[in-house]
This record gives structure tokens, sequence and C-alpha cells, in this order.
């Protein structure tokens, strides 16, 4: 008998209803309603209006920035991440440990915290940061700064995704492409990668989704200067800190559509694997 | 002295160890070493100073109450929606279960200026509780609101799998020898899952004393009654006292340190006692 019939380790079905009811209750209140919000107050002065406070030149420079930011930040990520797993699930190497704990750590500092470490070392009163801009490099309140504060937020993504993956893969078709003569780049470009592509995929839309919308860490190095150094997400703070929610709320909901696309992308990718999973099984029984 | 522990036939450790060393350096390494720097250089007694101003204090006793709270609305509610969404059947299901992943994925200033809008006097949520005199927004409130928004995802994914992995034998058993579900629950399920509930707890604990685009804009920042520890931080940065900010940036490692510690701590007497009864 299943678990979810056997009346001796069930609830009652009317119990059943209540319980689905609160927890249902509870993701509307505290989910739904928002993300609802965010539209709702997007498109409250119509269509028009909508419109135009996304193509308003500021806008239209945040917009930009953003897609710059991203543009460099998940192609780096990406690599860093794929060296970060292949280096943690496949050697045994000195030092493992201490690798394994820093790959955690943008996970538990404050993104504000994040984005001081990056002031402290580049900023323009520090040693390296006047001689830096000296020589004409400005990063603190500067795209640069921008740059690797998003990348700090978002290195271990792709990693997390991965290394567990990887570690369940074992190694054994590696070793074997590379005892039928395979490089070891024909060994990763047709035996890894293809084996990891879609946890791949996903630690990169993940990357793309935190990169578009970090706002603590790159708020601290950015300076705020408009239409320079301002991304989508610290454009919402400031028009909506000077009462222009529909311009606000607009620029939201293209960060919230970003956020959907996330979790619809996430949920095929995920169906995707249990069904390669199952398939596996079915092979092996 | 050789780097791997154990030779491996498999190309590219040095490429890909050449990689991470020098990334993590750039990127992680250095940037903290510099913070420790910045705050050694103060010396202990300026850093006692600043850490323990007024206004300081009233922040690190916010965000930790705050959170303290946000992690019980979650411990329970989170392991609520996980229960629901591995033992019970319902429409939608799978919508629900991706929509739990919303607040990692909507970036922090869109929640911030969603619930601000929402839970202010006249919004949607904030006018039911008007005519009670009740306030949300700008107020201690608001951050728990906020809070609990962005750590829910820690809760229920650190407990779902557990659950999944769980067969009917133990609570079968339970029922066998007359145990009502409850104390089921209570006995036999409640010690499974707890390692894990610890873990996403402490987490999201240590995420929420740090957080800061959803709450800035739902609390208010009234000095010493809605105001942040991160929002301290910014604050000092604006008025250019680099080494008051980089004290209390070192405090809150500090803080969420111990917060990890203790976790390590239960989960290591957690795992001795199930393994002495074992």
């Amino acid at each position: 008998m299943s678990m979810k019939t056997n009346p001796n380790i069930t609830e009652p079905r009317a119990l059943q209803w209540l319980l689905i009811g609160v927890a249902l209750l509870f993701l509307l209140l505290m989910l739904v309603v928002p993300l609802a919000a965010v539209f709702f107050e997007a498109l409250k002065g119509g269509w028009d209006l909508y419109v135009a406070s996304l193509v308003d030149a500021e806008a239209k420079s945040a917009i930009r920035l953003t897609l710059i930011t991203a543009a460099i930040v998940v192609p780096v990520n990406a690599i860093l991440g794929v060296a970060m797993a292949w280096l943690l699930t496949r050697f045994d190497f000195r030092g493992k440990q201490m690798l394994t704990t820093l790959l955690d750590l943008p996970f538990s500092v404050s993104p504000v915290v994040a984005g001081l470490m990056f002031v402290l070392l580049f900023g323009a009163h520090t040693a390296f940061g006047g001689w830096l801009e000296s020589q004409g490099i400005q990063v603190i309140f500067a795209i640069p700064g921008i740059i690797l504060a998003t990348l700090f937020v978002t290195f271990p993504f792709v990693a997390r995704e991965l290394i567990p993956l990887m570690q369940s893969q074992g190694d054994s078709e590696e070793q074997a492409a590379l005892i039928l003569g395979a490089s070891g780049w024909q060994m990763f470009w047709r035996v890894t990668l293809p084996n990891i592509k879609w946890a791949l995929i996903y630690g990169i839309i993940l990357t793309n989704a935190r990169s578009m919308g970090e706002f603590g860490a790159v708020s601290v190095v950015s300076g705020h200067i408009r239409g320079e150094t301002n991304t989508v997400p610290l454009l919402v703070e400031i028009l909506y800190n000077e009462y222009q929610f529909v311009g606000a709320f607009a620029l939201s909901s293209i960060l919230a559509l970003l956020a959907i696309a996330t979790l619809v992308l996430q949920d095929i990718v995920n169906r995707i694997q249990a069904r390669k999973l199952a398939a596996a099984e079915r092979k092996e029984a | 002295m050789r780097l791997l522990k154990t030779p491996s036939v498999l190309p590219g450790f040095g490429l890909s160890l050449g990689i991470t060393v020098l990334c993590l350096s750039l990127l992680v390494v250095l940037p903290f070493a510099m913070m420790a720097v910045s705050a050694a250089q103060m010396g202990p007694s300026a850093f006692w100073q600043t850490i323990t101003e007024p206004r300081v204090l009233a922040a690190v006793w916010l965000s930790l109450r705050m959170s303290f709270f946000a992690m019980l609305t979650n411990v329970f509610f989170g392991t609520l929606v996980a229960w629901v969404l591995v033992r019970y059947e319902f429409p939608f299901k799978n919508l629900v279960n991706a929509l739990v992943d919303l607040p990692f994925a909507l970036p922090t200033a869109v929640t911030g200026i969603a619930l601000a809008t929402l839970y202010a006097p006249n919004g949607w949520l904030g006018q039911w509780f008007e005519p009670f005199g009740m306030k949300i927004a700008f107020t201690p409130i608001g951050i728990w609101i906020a809070l609990v928004f962005v750590s829910l995802p820690f809760i229920v994914r650190a407990v779902q799998p557990v659950l999944e992995e769980l067969s009917g034998e133990y609570e079968e058993a339970a029922a066998t020898l007359g145990a009502s579900r409850l104390t089921t629950f209570r006995r036999v399920l409640l010690p499974e899952i707890l390692p894990a509930l610890l873990t996403g707890a402490g987490m999201m604990f240590a995420r929420a004393t740090g957080e800061f685009g959803s709450v800035i804009f739902i609390a208010g920042n009234i000095p010493m009654v809605s105001e942040i520890l991160p929002l301290i931080i910014t604050g000092k940065l604006e008025q250019y006292d680099v080494q008051g900010a980089s004290a209390v940036a070192l405090f809150m490692l500090m803080i969420s340190f111990v917060i990890l510690f203790v976790l390590n701590i239960s989960q290591w007497a957690l795992s001795k006692r199930a393994g002495a009864k074992a």
C-alpha cells in the first residue's frame, strides 16, 4: 500500500485539506500577493505610461549597465564554476577543505559587507586604489567595482549545482575516454560537458538572475551616479525614494519577469534531470 | 611536498587549480584580508567603542531579534509547506513547488518595494491592520515580514529532501504500537528531520542578519527603532567613516561565525545522541 493511502500512517482527509489550506494561504499571502503587486503597481497608470518609463533615458542606461555586467559575470563565473567543480570532485589534494569553505562564503556574508570589502581594497583612500586611480583606472564608484562585487556574490552558484552531480556520476566515463585515447580537451567536450549540461545550464540561469538582480553589494560600490553607475535594481531604489512609483515598479516588473522565467527554466531542467535519472535506473535494473 | 594526495590519471589538475586559486584570491581572500587589516588598524579600544555605540547595539539587538522571530515563523510554516508538498496530493502542486524558490529568484530591491507598498497603511494588506492601530511598514514588524519572505526557501528546501527519503516503516511501527499521529510526528518524524531543520534554520538566520535590499524599504530605518545592522555599515560609509564601517562589518562576520559554530556543535550533539541510541 502506498504511503499516501495507508490509513495508519496518514492523516484523515479533512485534516489533510486543513494543512494544505493553511500552507497555501501562507504562500499566497507571503509570495503571490507581493509578486502580483509588482505588476499591478507597474500597470496602474496604464500601458503607455508603463512603456514610457521603460524607454526613459535613465532606465535605458541602467538596463544597458545591467546587461553589460551580466555579460561579463556569467561567462567568467561559468568557467570558474566548472573549474572549481572539476577540481573539487576529481582530485584529492591538500587544502581541499579550505577551498570548499571559501565556496560557501558568499552565502553567509551580508551583501553589504561584500561590497565594503571591495571599497576597502580598491577605494581611492587605499594604497592600491590610490595607485590605480593615478593610472587612470577607477574601480569603486565605477563599472569595474560593480562587476567585481557581482562576481563575488554569484561565484558559487555554478559550482554548487555541478558538485553534487559530478560527485554522484563519478569519473569512470572520463577514465574510459582517456584509455580509449582521447585527449584531455576531447574528454571534456565529449564526455564531461554532455554529462553536466543541464546542471550547468541551471547554474548559469541562476547566476544570470542573481547578477542582474544584486542590490546590496552593488549599492555599496556603485556611488549611484545617475546615468552612469546605476544598475536596474539601484535605479528602482532611486525612483522609489523619489516617489516615482510607476517607474520603480515598471523596472521591477522586468526583474520579476526574469525571476519567473528563472523559476520556469529551473522547473524544466529539474524535470529533464529527473526523467534522465529514472531512465538510467531502468537501464540498470 | 606534493599537492595531490592521491595521484590521478585525469588531466586538468594544474589548470583548474590555477583558475580557482587565482579567482578566489582576487575575489575572496584579498578583500577579506583587507577588511581584517582595516579593522586591526583601528585598534581594540576604538573597535570596542564603535560596536558599543548605542545606535550600533540597538541595530544588533534588532537584527538578531527579528531574524530569530523570522526563523521561528519559517521553522513552523516551512516545515508545514515541505510536509504538504511531500505527503499530500493537491491541484497545481508542481506550480506551488516551483513558487517556493521565488524569494531566491526575485531581486531583493523588488521584494523590498513590493512589501513596503503592500503593508503601507493604505496598501492592500496594511489597510486591514490600520483600524486596529497596528502599523507594519516602517516598524520592526515589517522587518520581520521581509525576513520571513526572503528566508522561506531555506527551511523548505532543507526539510523536503529528508521527508522524501523517509519510508513509512517507522511510522507504521509506531502506529502498530498504538501511537497517535501526533505522537508519531513528535517522537519519530521530528527527530529524523531535526538535523536538516537545524541546518536550514542556522543558514537562514545567518542570512537574515545580513539581509539588506528587501528590508530597508519596509523598515523605515528609524535610528534606535527600525535600523538594521547592514544599514549601519552603509550609513558609516556615507559619512566616509570607513574604519567604523569595517569594525561593524567584522562584528557582523563574528556574529555569523558564532551562529554557524553553535549550529555545528548542536549538529554534533544530535548525531552523538542518535549514535548512542542506535
